[in-house]
């Protein structure tokens, strides 16, 4: 389990590394990665009680990713945590490779094939009341995009997780206000989102999406019981690299050259002064 | 809904059943609902995933027997297609019921990923499927169901042609390891002659060499009764196939009809558009097969209104049309 100053530490060093595979693969959702990194760090290095030993253990906690296009970020930590060597996503992307632009189940310790929105809650709310059904003492996540909030399959899942008192089941929301084509508010308002939600029977919980106590102390437990849990994470999209924060481009997007080298300068400035803080 | 529903069979088709010794079973549905039902008395782990659809899938009595193996998501496809996969995904035998237009066109995208490509084995189950809601309008059809599902990979389709296929198909499904879309309607059905062949193997159910009648689901009676008539009326005698798998085809048992026979007649509830009929011709054109062939289906227009039984007629998939189809063919 790692401390703070550890998943600070552990997030630079996945986002360099979600650059440098984006790079690679010269293809990728660049900001959606950067913005939901430190929510997948804190869930595989304190939260997901699942190793890749008890990867397919009845009993683990379950991950599923319905905001599929940040898959960087879930391969990369993943990679990190051991479920598959981290020289496996040199075939980002390419012919024949299992390593494709969304999540797919080839990919040891990938739950679900996602990559169309809207699909992962109501997967999770089968997977909770399978653990309801059983007695199981297992705990089901799934990360939503808030642009994804648009598509009505998560509002059915939402009435279902409330109605099955899917105390086991908690929904992220990694709200970064930007999708493809705007900001989240102009193309499709959401908000007031916490009240939709709690509207909907569910256990309400705002975060700093980066604040790795905040994020910690709103997923290690259920938020109420009976209820299921919703971490609305304000986040921001391209989080870490200060040109592609909160700029609507980076939603996919291969950095130049000079990005990348201005890119790696700056989370390795960051790496340095966490280093000299903690010497 | 107090009038009982018009007679899928003219009393000349009536009269050939009786001449073939068939008995009236009931409506697939119920051979279905007490299938499953023993099923999950049998195994706590299986269960039924309904959308407010527990009555017209005739679950009641599965809900008052087993009510924690039933769950309800109320009138919501997409949430009902997930949640079955979520179950299953955790080891459990999910039977997701719900009428086949909704299912299968409403929920299609959880199909394709959440069922199929993540490879989760729910038992899909299209209950009132093709025509069989009738004069409830278009709506209520399901005629793109085989065309959208041949499309997806990973998911086996069975239309059953009565009860006893149907009691087959869903023990096959709930013991498969991959996806299975069962599809069957709600009017009652002849039983037909027994077959020692598995559901997923066609079912020869009478044998000639005149015209091959290559049938599912619930057409397969009345290709049946005009194979019958055929013979008896013109000394015709006909093959008649159920294929209850339409995907994946029997491909040898299909092959044999197209060479032995002098033409094949095709014969589903479903739009000719990317059905049986299209499956059996692509098969036979790609092995060089060539026979008189004709397809009867639901034709690419707006369908004709009316019930079952008049779509059925004015389309020739009862009796008279098939066998009219195919005498054409021997023209």
């Amino acid at each position: 389990m790692l401390s703070l100053p550890q998943l600070a530490q552990k997030s630079l060093l996945y986002r360099k590394e979600v650059l440098r595979r984006v790079r690679q693969a010269g293809a990728g959702h660049t900001g959606g990665s950067l913005s939901c990194v430190d929510i997948l760090n804190v869930l595989y290095n304190r939260i997901l009680r699942i190793t890749p030993a008890s990867r397919l253990d009845p009993a683990r906690d379950r991950y599923i990713q319905s905001k599929g296009h940040s898959v960087e970020a879930l391969f990369v930590v993943l990679a990190d945590r051991g479920f598959f060597a981290a020289t496996e996503l040199d075939a980002l992307g390419q012919y024949r490779s299992h390593f494709v632009g969304h999540p797919t189940r080839q990919v040891p310790g990938v739950e679900q094939n996602t990559g169309a929105l809207g699909h992962g809650l109501p997967l999770a709310v089968g997977t909770a009341i399978a653990g309801k059904l059983d007695d199981a003492s297992y705990r089901v996540f799934t990360l939503l995009g808030d642009g994804e909030l648009a598509e009505g399959s998560n509002w059915e899942g939402a009435l279902a997780g409330a109605h099955y008192k899917l105390d086991n089941l908690t929904v992220i929301i990694d709200c970064n206000t930007l999708q493809i084509s705007g900001r989240t508010r102009d193309v499709m308002n959401h908000e007031p989102l916490a009240e939709k939600w709690s509207a909907f029977g569910w256990a309400v919980r705002n975060v700093n999406g980066h604040d790795f106590n905040e994020l910690i102390s709103a997923l290690e437990q259920p938020l109420e019981p009976g209820r299921p849990s919703v971490v609305i994470a304000r986040t921001v999209k391209g989080k870490g690299v200060s040109f592609m924060e909160d700029v609507g481009r980076w939603h996919h997007g291969v950095p130049s050259d000079d990005e990348y080298a201005r890119a790696f300068a700056e989370l390795d400035a960051a790496l340095a002064e966490l280093e000299g803080g903690a010497a | 809904m107090s009038a009982p529903a018009p007679s899928m069979y003219s009393p000349a088709a009536k009269a050939t059943a009786e001449k073939l010794g068939l008995k009236m079973g009931r409506a697939n549905l119920e051979a279905f609902a007490d299938t499953v039902l023993s099923l999950a008395r049998a195994d706590r782990n299986v269960l039924v995933v309904t959308s407010d659809s527990r009555g017209s899938g005739k679950l009641g009595p599965f809900g008052q027997s087993l009510p924690k193996q039933i769950v309800e998501v109320g009138i919501a496809e997409q949430n009902l297609v997930g949640v079955a996969a979520g179950l299953a995904s955790c080891g459990k035998t999910v039977f997701a019921v719900s009428p086949a237009c909704f299912l299968t066109a409403r929920a299609f995208e959880q199909i394709k990923n959440d069922v199929a490509y993540s490879d989760n084995p729910v038992v899909l189950v299209g209950i009132s499927a093709g025509v069989s809601y009738g004069a409830l309008g278009t709506t209520h059809h399901s005629l793109h169901d085989f065309a959208a599902l041949r499309a997806v990979n990973n998911i086996e389709i069975i239309a059953p042609a009565d009860n006893a296929e149907t009691v087959a198909a869903v023990r096959y499904a709930a013991a498969a390891r991959c996806p299975v879309y069962l599809r069957f309607g709600k009017s009652p059905l002849y039983d037909l002659p027994a077959s020692p062949a598995p559901i997923t193997q066609a079912h020869v159910l009478r044998d000639g060499r005149e015209v091959a009648f290559l049938a599912t689901g619930e057409t397969v009676i009345h290709a049946l009764l005009a194979a019958a008539h055929l013979e008896e009326s013109a000394g015709l005698k006909c093959r008649v196939v159920s294929l209850a798998s339409v995907k994946p085809l029997d491909v040898a048992a299909v092959l044999a009809a197209a060479r032995e026979c002098l033409a094949v007649v095709t014969a589903e509830e479903h739009m000719v558009n990317g059905g049986l009929g299209e499956a059996v011709g692509t098969l036979l054109a790609r092995h060089g097969v060539t026979a008189r062939f004709d397809l009867a289906g639901i034709p690419d227009e707006y369908t004709v209104t009316g019930s079952q039984a008049d779509i059925f007629r004015h389309y020739g998939l009862t009796m008279e049309g098939l066998a009219a189809t195919a005498t054409a063919l021997l023209r």
